[in-house]
C-alpha cells in the first residue's frame, strides 16, 4: 500500500509543479466549451439545451489529450522499467498512476463545470446533474483511456494515435453521461437509469483498464 | 541614462525599493478618492445602482488591454535587445493582465445580469474580454510548461505578438458574429453620451488602476528577479557539490 | 546464493541476437558483460530484469527469496536515470524507496554516499548528467536487493563518481550480493568476463 500510495503521491506532484499538464486539461476544456457558441450562435436557449452535451464533449476530449503523458513520460525517463520489474503488481500501478491522473487532471474539470454551466446558461439543476455524472464519468474516461495510452507507450506514438484508439471505447460513456444529465434536465427519463449504467461502465473500467494497461505494458516493453 | 541604469537589476531593485512604498500609498489614496466619489455619483435612471459598477468595470477593462500592451513591448525588448529585464517584465505582468481582465468579466457580468436576467449573456464586449482572459491563460500556461525562464522567455514574446496582432481581429470577428446573430446590442458601456458627474469618478479611478497596475507590476518584478536569483544560486549549489564531493571522495580513496 | 541462467535465446525485432547463453554468478561475486555494439549486452540484462521475454532458456536466482521473482529482488541501472526533473533529489529518492519497498536504508545516509548530500532539496533539474547518474546509484543503496544489474554504469561518471561507485560495488560484494553489469570500460572491480558476440 505504501508503494501505491507513494506512486499516486508522486504523480500529483509532478502533475501540479512546472512543466506538469494539470490545468492545462482545465484551460483546454474551456476554450472547447467558449468555441461551441461561435459555431452555432449566442442563442441562449439553444446553449442551455445543447449544453451538457458541449460540457461532455469538452470534458470527454480534454481528458483524452492529458492521457498522452500518463505512461510515456515514465517511459522515456526509464521509471516504467522500473515500475514493471518491482514487487506491486503491474496492474495496481497501472490503477494507481490512473487514480493519480484522475485526481489531479479529471477533478479540476468537474470544479470547473459550474463555471462553464454559467456561461452555457444552465441553471442549477442541470450544472449539479452535469457535474454528477462528470464526476461518475470521468473516472471511466480516464480508465478506458489509460489503455490506449499504454498501447502507444509501446508503439513509440501518442497524441493522434491516442485519440483513435481510445475515442471508440469511450462513446458508451459520452451517451450515458449525456443521457442521464438530459434526463436530469427535461426527463422523461428516470434520472436513475442512465446513471446506474454510467455508474455500472465505471465500475467495468475499473478492472479492464488495469489489466489491458498491465499486459500492453509487459509485452510491448523491449 | 536613467533608462540604462534601470536596465541593470540590482539597480533596479535598488531604485524600485525606494519608489513602491510612495506608489503603493498614492495608489491607496487615489482609490479611496475615486471609490468616495463613485459612491457620491448619482444613480442612473434607468439601471439604478448598477451604474456604479462601471467605476469598477470601465479601468478593469482598459487594464485588460493595457497590460497586454506592456507585454507587448517587453516582448520587443526580449526578442529585439534580448534583454533580461524585458522577460521579467512580461512574465511579472501575465498574471496581473490575467487578474485584471478576470475582474473585467465579473464585473461585466454582475452589470449585465440585472438586464441580461443571466449572469452570462453572449454580448460582443464580454465575449471579447473572455477571449482574451483565455489568451492571459494561454500565455502563462507557455510559462509555466517550459522550466529555464530564458527560453520560455523567447517563446512567450512570440505568442505575445502574435496575440498583439490577433487581438483586433479577433474583436472584429466577434463583433461581426454577434451583430449576425442579435442587431443591437444591450448594453451600452461609456461612450461619449457620458455625464460629467460620472466622468470625474470614472477617471480618478483609472488612473488609480493604472497606479495600482504599475505598483503590482514592480513588485511582481522584483519577486521575479528575486525568484531567479534564488534559482541560479540553488544551481551554482548544485554544481559546487561536484568539487567538494570530489575531494571528499579522493581523500577516502586517500585514507583507504 | 547463485544467479545463473541457461541456453537463454533472445530474439529482438525478427534477429536473433544470442542463443544458447550460459552464465552464472554466485554470491560476492561480479560478471562483466563485455562485447562490442550491438553484441547483445543490453538485451541480455534486460532478459535478467525481467523486461524482455527470452525466446528459449530459464533464468534463476538458487538461494534467493522463494516467493519473489529474480526481478523483484534486483535493482536496475539503465542507461536512463529514473528521475523526475519537477522533484527534489531527496524527493526522487523517497519515492523509490517507499515505491520498491523491502529493506529500506535511511536517505540521508545514501545520498552522502554517492556525495549529492548537498544538494537534497534542490530540483533534480538542476543536476548535471554525472549528478543524476549518482543519484540513481543512490537508488540502488536506498533499498537492499541481492542483485544489481547495471547497464554501463560509470558512462557519465567523472574519476571521483567512478572511484566512489567502485567502492560502493566491493560494499555490495562484501555482503554476500550480485553484480552482473554490462560495460565496455573496466569495471574497477574484480570480475568474471562474459564475452559475448565475439565469434560474429
Amino acid at each position: 500500500m505504501t508503494a501505491l500510495a507513494a506512486l499516486i503521491r508522486r504523480d500529483i506532484r509532478i502533475a501540479l509543479r512546472v512543466g506538469g499538464g494539470a490545468l492545462i486539461g482545465v484551460l483546454f476544456f474551456l476554450t472547447v466549451t467558449v468555441l461551441m457558441p461561435f459555431a452555432v450562435g449566442p442563442d441562449l436557449a439553444l446553449l442551455s439545451r445543447l449544453g451538457p452535451a458541449i460540457l461532455w464533449l469538452g470534458a470527454l476530449l480534454a481528458s483524452l489529450l492529458t492521457l498522452d503523458r500518463l505512461f510515456t513520460a515514465d517511459h522515456e525517463d526509464g521509471s516504467l522499467d522500473l515500475i514493471v520489474m518491482s514487487r506491486t503488481p503491474l496492474e495496481l500501478a497501472c490503477a494507481a498512476k490512473a487514480l493519480a491522473h484522475w485526481l489531479a487532471a479529471g477533478l479540476p474539470l468537474i470544479i470547473a463545470t459550474p463555471v462553464l454551466g454559467l456561461l452555457l446558461n444552465l441553471d442549477g439543476t442541470a450544472t449539479l446533474a452535469v457535474a454528477v455524472t462528470l464526476l461518475t464519468g470521468t473516472p471511466a474516461l480516464t480508465f478506458t483511456g489509460m489503455i490506449g495510452a499504454a498501447l502507444a507507450v509501446t508503439m513509440h506514438r501518442g497524441g493522434l494515435l491516442l485519440a483513435v484508439l481510445v475515442l471508440p471505447l469511450s462513446i458508451p460513456v459520452l451517451i450515458f453521461g449525456v443521457a442521464a444529465s438530459q434526463a436530469a434536465i427535461v426527463g422523461p427519463m428516470s434520472f436513475g437509469t442512465p446513471f446506474s449504467i454510467l455508474c455500472a461502465l465505471s465500475l467495468v473500467s475499473f478492472v479492464i483498464g488495469p489489466f489491458a494497461a498491465a499486459a500492453s505494458l509487459r509485452h510491448g516493453l523491449d | 541614462m536613467p533608462l540604462i541604469d534601470l536596465a541593470n537589476p540590482s539597480r533596479f531593485l535598488a531604485l524600485t525599493g525606494r519608489i513602491l512604498p510612495w506608489l503603493a500609498g498614492a495608489t491607496a489614496i487615489l482609490l479611496a478618492i475615486g471609490l468616495y466619489q463613485s459612491a457620491l455619483a448619482p444613480d442612473d435612471y434607468q439601471q439604478g445602482a448598477t451604474v456604479k459598477i462601471m467605476f469598477i468595470h470601465v479601468p478593469n477593462a482598459w487594464l485588460s488591454m493595457f497590460v497586454w500592451g506592456v507585454m507587448s513591448l517587453a516582448a520587443l525588448g526580449t526578442l529585439v535587445w534580448r534583454h533580461p529585464l524585458a522577460d521579467v517584465a512580461a512574465k511579472a505582468a501575465a498574471p496581473i493582465g490575467a487578474a485584471f481582465t478576470f475582474l473585467a468579466l465579473v464585473t461585466g457580468s454582475l452589470w449585465g445580469r440585472p438586464m441580461w436576467g443571466t449572469y452570462w449573456e453572449w454580448d460582443a464586449r464580454l465575449t471579447s474580454v473572455l477571449i482574451l482572459f483565455l489568451m492571459y491563460l494561454s500565455l502563462m500556461a507557455l510559462w509555466r510548461a517550459v522550466e529555464d525562464p530564458s527560453r520560455a522567455a523567447r517563446a512567450a514574446a512570440i505568442l505575445t505578438l502574435v496575440g498583439a496582432i490577433n487581438i483586433p481581429i479577433i474583436k472584429f470577428s466577434v463583433d461581426w458574429w454577434n451583430t449576425l446573430h442579435q442587431p443591437a446590442s444591450v448594453i451600452r458601456m461609456g461612450g461619449p453620451t457620458l455625464d460629467k458627474s460620472f466622468l470625474w469618478p470614472l477617471l480618478v479611478m483609472a488612473i488609480a488602476f493604472s497606479l495600482l497596475f504599475i505598483t503590482l507590476h514592480l513588485a511582481a518584478m522584483r519577486n521575479e528577479i528575486l525568484r531567479r536569483r534564488v534559482r541560479s544560486l540553488q544551481m551554482m549549489q548544485a554544481s559546487r557539490t561536484v568539487f567538494s564531493s570530489e575531494q571528499s571522495a579522493s581523500t577516502k580513496m586517500g585514507t583507504a | 546464493m547463485r544467479l545463473s541462467g541457461q541456453q537463454l535465446r533472445c530474439v529482438r525485432g525478427g534477429r536473433e541476437v544470442f542463443s544458447g547463453l550460459d552464465f552464472a554468478a554466485s554470491a560476492g561475486e561480479a560478471l562483466a558483460i563485455v562485447g562490442p555494439n550491438g553484441s547483445g549486452k543490453t538485451s541480455l540484462l534486460r532478459v535478467i530484469a525481467g523486461l524482455l521475454v527470452p525466446a528459449d532458456g530459464t533464468i534463476a536466482l538458487d538461494g534467493g527469496d522463494a516467493e519473489l521473482s529474480v526481478p523483484e529482488q534486483a535493482h536496475y541501472l539503465g542507461h536512463r536515470d529514473a528521475l523526475k526533473p519537477a522533484l527534489s533529489v531527496a524527493e526522487n529518492l523517497s519515492f523509490w524507496r517507499e515505491f520498491l519497498g523491502g529493506e529500506p536504508e535511511d536517505s540521508a545516509k545514501c545520498l552522502s554516499a554517492v556525495a549529492l548530500d548537498h544538494a537534497t532539496h534542490l530540483p533534480a533539474a538542476f543536476l548535471s548528467a554525472g549528478q543524476r547518474r549518482r543519484l540513481s546509484i543512490a537508488r540502488l543503496l536506498t533499498v537492499r536487493r541481492p542483485v544489481w544489474l547495471l547497464d554501463e554504469p560509470t558512462s557519465a561518471l567523472d574519476t571521483a563518481g567512478q572511484a566512489l561507485f567502485v567502492g560502493l560495488m566491493q560494499g555490495h560484494l562484501a555482503r554476500g550480493g550480485i553484480i552482473v553489469a554490462a560495460t565496455h570500460l573496466p569495471l574497477g572491480i574484480e570480475a568474471r568476463e562474459l564475452r559475448m558476440g565475439g565469434a560474429a
